[in-house]
């Protein structure tokens, strides 16, 4: 499909194609996850609800939301996953989170996959003292300041008490040791995760340590899980403009670094929707204001400095941050210049997380490529509509499930790094404290935005749109590739990145230039499929 | 170092596994159903349990694979998932069309005690199933066996719902097959065409799961055996099963209920597991064996004496599952290999009193262990101990290999991180021939890179 003059095609006929397949009871349900935006217009979007039961969805569970995507990329932390085998087995290092303890004999145990392997006999008669057991043996072995323990689905359902297990055995062995009701049915998707992970982290491990941290201006980074080395490339960045990274939630990261966390100056967030609950607790209990960042394009990496020179309302910072972006830029705009004659007008869809459906397009502007279809496989509503939208949004009986943490001030250590007033004042200047505006209203009129896509309409969209890059996970991988058209994973990166800052836009045009340009693409069809060529009749007589 | 907290100290673990050497049962019961034609695989759990297992096998096969979930909330987990498994049954037929749907139980469902017979009737009885369309299942609560047991627990599902005995021979041989590659099962299609016997291949994931690229996308892909060929398993003069731990639930099943005698065999992996396959299936379906697959073994000879002293005495640690290590280290051994470490998660007491046999006299030192806490993490402490010259697994290897710095053939499953398993057999004398080369390719591209420039050998 050509797109004429940037105005994107009505996708209302494609719409209605896609619902009339359905019964009717998910037609309707559906119906109002599929929505044709108009960035002028306020427009709600059902999202964060259950997948109907039989479609076959991106979506995983709660554990891997907890377990895999916020503490995974921690390598100071034994993460003990409690459950049968499969739960630890499919976690361990898919996820392409890197790490780089800073000497040989630091602790880093990414590498492995710790389970108590659950068998008949402890789902009959309760798993606890396995538990115990097994955390005994972990210790013996490793000798780990931190234990994480995960909870699997039969976890909860037959009562084990993983945090009075948890409470038990720090007291017994004298190291921070922690639970995580995290059970795979917690939620509708990896999102409950990500909130069961925040309270943890935040209830047994920020704030520990109050030995000051040095630095002028101390950030930390929330909502940044390191997938191909983004984090590196970050921190690369942040460190050439003097900002100090405390810690990263949790990309690169360890738990001695969220101990001291508290004492940064800002909470800079990337990911929305795995990370703004740390960021909120953080503000209330130790006054550290947040605003939302985004590292995904090269643009966006500037614009997310300047918003902290902004904060820090420092010249020298400012002066420093210019200078680096000025330094930064030109390679990325003469990489920029090659490719994009060339990606100019294709077009891309992405269904994916809960913000990188958002960040990407980033990129792909600055390719030239229009986006014309996107959603998350776990968002909310805020995640599309901004959080403005927060106080409308229906609690239901699956999100009431997840704890909500009732967290105060904190007696001593909380210090408001900006008056009120300041902060108004620099919100007037258009920094967006504790915000978010959300993906829909950066997209353009008529792009078809979808929650929880799904397979049946993921065939749909590409017979529609005919795009030329679909972005989404291994599971759509080879599928969309079998259709003649290259997918991008924007989980694992195709085990390519970083993606994230100046060098990782140089690598994503280039790797998009690759995919979109392959040539492979251009030989689906045999000679003696296409009616020019028959000469290749002969030769099966013969044979 | 990757791995840089193991040391060779073992320490007897009880409760704690430590880099797994399997995994859960539902994932083999979604790969087996892949091998029927028009099946929809469908996971009663949570929504994670078949997005890992999709995501682990759509690594492994670089190819679509498609199955669904009933999507568990908590609510479900409390009241019971028949409304969940009966809303999924009609979702699916109505948007996905499937011939079959092969449900298959997970920790969660099972836990919470969800029958799925009675959930199924139910759906039967409701009209859900529309006529002409099947539903089949099995149960694999992930805290039995391993993924190895889910395999031969789907195959199990497979014969107790289709298997028909009429009373009127088809003369047909059942072969039930372990959980191979797509290219091992057409492999030994071939090898039953070329011996001219009448067999039929359940389940068969050739032609589903290495699926051509030409611009169409096919949600059902013509491969796999069909819902006919498992009716007609029934009538069947006789079943070999390929693989203990994979087939013999099913081909008892098939005995018990249609009366149709069985064997096991080894996957026919190396020289004698090969020979042992081909004597079987000549006796049974009462064929000759041909000159030109004779030939085909006196090939994989050929090249073992070629090479016999690169391979001799050379020490290997191998981890996987007991279907393939049996024959592989059987197959070693014959190579004047020592296979002097071998672990398996997977459960089963036979394979102790296999490997002694197969290990007793020729390596006698050799330490071998399955079930649970028989890891990778205990391997790799064993390699600490006393070194190997080569390893033999699946990618999560390549950690081990790393550190320690040994050779490396990646074999059985998952491999994440190369291609080609799916596409080159390893099973028959053809089959062997590529694991030899294999070995040979990582044991003499090591010769080469430590050779000191004046020894570097032109002819090897």
């Amino acid at each position: 499909m050509k797109v004429e003059e940037k105005i994107l095609p009505d996708p209302s006929a494609l719409k209605k194609e896609i619902l009339s397949k359905y019964p009717s009871k998910i037609a309707k349900k559906r119906e109002k996850q599929l929505i044709i935006n108009d960035p002028e217009k306020d427009q709600p979007i059902q999202a964060n609800v259950r997948t109907i039961p039989g479609i076959i969805t991106q979506r995983g569970c709660t554990y891997a939301g907890c377990k895999g995507v916020v503490l995974g990329p921690t390598r100071d932390i034994i993460n003990l996953v409690h459950g049968p085998i499969g739960c630890s087995f499919y976690a361990w290092l898919t996820r392409r989170n890197q790490t780089k303890p800073p000497s040989p004999d630091a602790p880093n145990y990414m590498m492995y996959s710790f389970s108590t392997d659950m068998q008949d006999s402890n789902i009959v008669f309760g798993g606890e003292i396995k538990l115990k057991a097994a955390i005994r043996e972990a210790f013996e072995i490793f000798k780990p300041k931190n234990i994480g323990i995960f909870s699997t689905c039969p976890v909860g359902l037959i009562g084990d008490d993983v945090h009075a297990v948890a409470r038990e055995m720090k007291e017994e062995l004298g190291i921070n040791i922690f639970g995580f009701s995290c059970e795979g049915y917690k939620g509708v998707s990896q999102s409950a995760g990500h909130h069961i992970a925040n309270n943890g982290v935040f209830k047994h491990v920020v704030g520990l340590n109050d030995t000051p941290v040095e630095g002028k201006y101390k950030i930390n980074l929330l909502g940044e899980y390191n997938i191909g080395g983004d984090a590196f490339e970050i921190e690369r960045i942040l460190e050439k403009c003097g900002i100090t990274l405390i810690s990263t939630f949790s990309g690169n990261s360890t738990i001695d670094s969220f101990e001291q966390a508290h004492h940064a100056d800002l909470n800079v967030v990337m990911c929305h929707r795995s990370i703004n609950y740390l960021a909120e607790m953080m503000e209330t209990k130790f006054g550290i204001p947040w605003f939302k960042v985004n590292f995904i394009g090269a643009e966006a990496t500037a614009k997310s400095l300047r918003k902290i020179g902004q904060y820090f309302e420092d010249k020298a910072l400012i002066d420093k941050i210019e200078e680096v972006i000025a330094e930064e830029m030109p390679p990325v705009k003469e990489a920029l210049e090659k490719i994009k004659p060339r990606t100019k007008g294709k077009l891309a869809m992405l269904f994916v997380g809960g913000s990188r459906a958002h960040h990407y397009q980033e990129l792909f502007n600055e390719l030239e490529m229009e986006t014309v279809s996107a959603g998350y496989e776990f968002g909310h509503r805020d995640d599309y509509e901004g959080r403005k939208v927060i106080p409308t949004i229906q609690v239901d009986a699956d999100s009431r499930n997840i704890e909500e943490l009732h967290v105060e001030k904190d007696e001593t250590r909380y210090r408001p790094r900006k008056t009120e007033e300041q902060l108004k004042a620099l919100e007037a200047k258009g920094l967006e404290i504790s915000g978010y505006s959300g993906m829909m209203p950066s997209m353009k009129k008529n792009a078809l935005v979808i929650d929880d896509v799904n397979h049946w309409e993921t065939e749909k969209l590409i017979e529609f749109y005919k795009p030329d890059v679909f972005c989404a996970g291994i599971k759509e991988k080879y599928v969309v590739q079998k259709m003649g058209i290259p997918l991008k994973q924007l989980h694992s990166y195709d085990y390519g990145g970083p993606y994230a800052g100046f060098a990782g836009a140089i690598n994503f045009y280039k790797d998009i230039d690759k995919l979109t340009g392959a040539t492979v693409w251009k030989y689906l069809q045999a000679p003696w499929e296409t009616h020019k060529q028959v000469e290749a009749n002969f030769v099966i007589d013969v044979l | 170092m990757l791995l840089r907290h193991t040391t060779d100290k073992v320490i007897d673990r009880q409760a704690l596994t430590i880099n797994p050497a399997k995994t859960c049962q539902p994932i083999g019961a979604m790969y087996a159903a892949l091998g029927i034609q028009g099946c929809l695989p469908h996971s009663h759990g949570s929504q994670g349990c078949c997005s890992y297992h999709r995501s682990t096998l759509t690594r492994h096969y670089k190819e679509p694979v498609m199955a669904s979930t009933s999507s568990f909330t908590e609510g479900s987990s409390v009241f019971g998932g028949q409304s969940n498994l009966l809303q999924a049954i009609e979702t699916i037929f109505s948007t996905y069309d499937p011939e079959i749907i092969a449900v298959h139980s997970t920790c969660l469902s099972e836990t919470i005690g969800d029958d799925l017979n009675q959930i199924l009737t139910k759906a039967r009885e409701e009209g859900k199933v529309p006529k002409g369309k099947h539903v089949i299942h099995c149960n694999t609560p992930s805290y039995v066996g391993s993924h190895v047991t889910g395999y031969a627990n789907m195959l199990l599902g497979m014969t107790s719902y289709f298997a028909q005995h009429t009373g009127i021979s088809n003369y047909q041989v059942n072969l039930i097959s372990g959980w191979i590659e797509p290219c091992d099962m057409r492999e030994i299609k071939r090898i039953a065409k070329k011996m001219q016997a009448n067999t039929m291949m359940f389940p068969d994931t050739s032609g589903i799961l290495d699926g051509p690229l030409n611009g169409k996308y096919t949600f059902y892909p013509k491969g796999g055996t069909t819902i006919e060929e498992l009716i007609s398993a029934g009538d069947a003069k006789f079943s070999l099963g390929i693989g203990q731990w994979a087939t013999e639930e099913a081909a008892k099943k098939l005995e018990y209920k249609c009366k149709v005698k069985y064997d096991i065999c080894d996957v026919p992996i190396g020289l004698q597991a090969t020979d042992r396959f081909i004597t079987a299936l000549s006796r049974y379906a009462n064929v000759k064996v041909p000159q030109s697959l004779t030939n085909e073994r006196g090939r994989l000879l050929d090249m073992i004496a070629d090479m016999h002293s690169y391979l001799y005495g050379k020490r290997v640690a191998l981890y996987g599952d007991p279907d393939w290590l049996i024959p592989m280290t059987e197959f070693l051994v014959m190579l004047d290999m020592k296979p002097v470490y071998i672990v398996s998660g997977t459960p089963g007491k036979l394979f102790e009193s296999r490997m002694k046999e197969i290990l007793g006299e020729k390596v006698p030192e050799a330490k071998f262990k399955n079930g649970e806490t028989a890891d990778m993490f205990l391997l790799h402490q064993w390699i600490k101990q006393e070194k190997v010259d080569l390893l033999i697994g699946n990618t999560y290897g390549k950690y081990i290999a790393r550190d320690e710095d040994i050779p490396f053939v990646r074999y059985g499953f998952p491999i994440l991180d190369r291609v080609g398993h799916s596409y080159f057999p390893t099973v028959g004398y053809h089959g062997g021939m590529r694991i030899l080369e294999k070995i040979l390719g990582a044991l003499m591209d090591r010769i080469d890179r430590d050779a000191p420039e004046e020894k570097l050998e032109l002819v090897m």
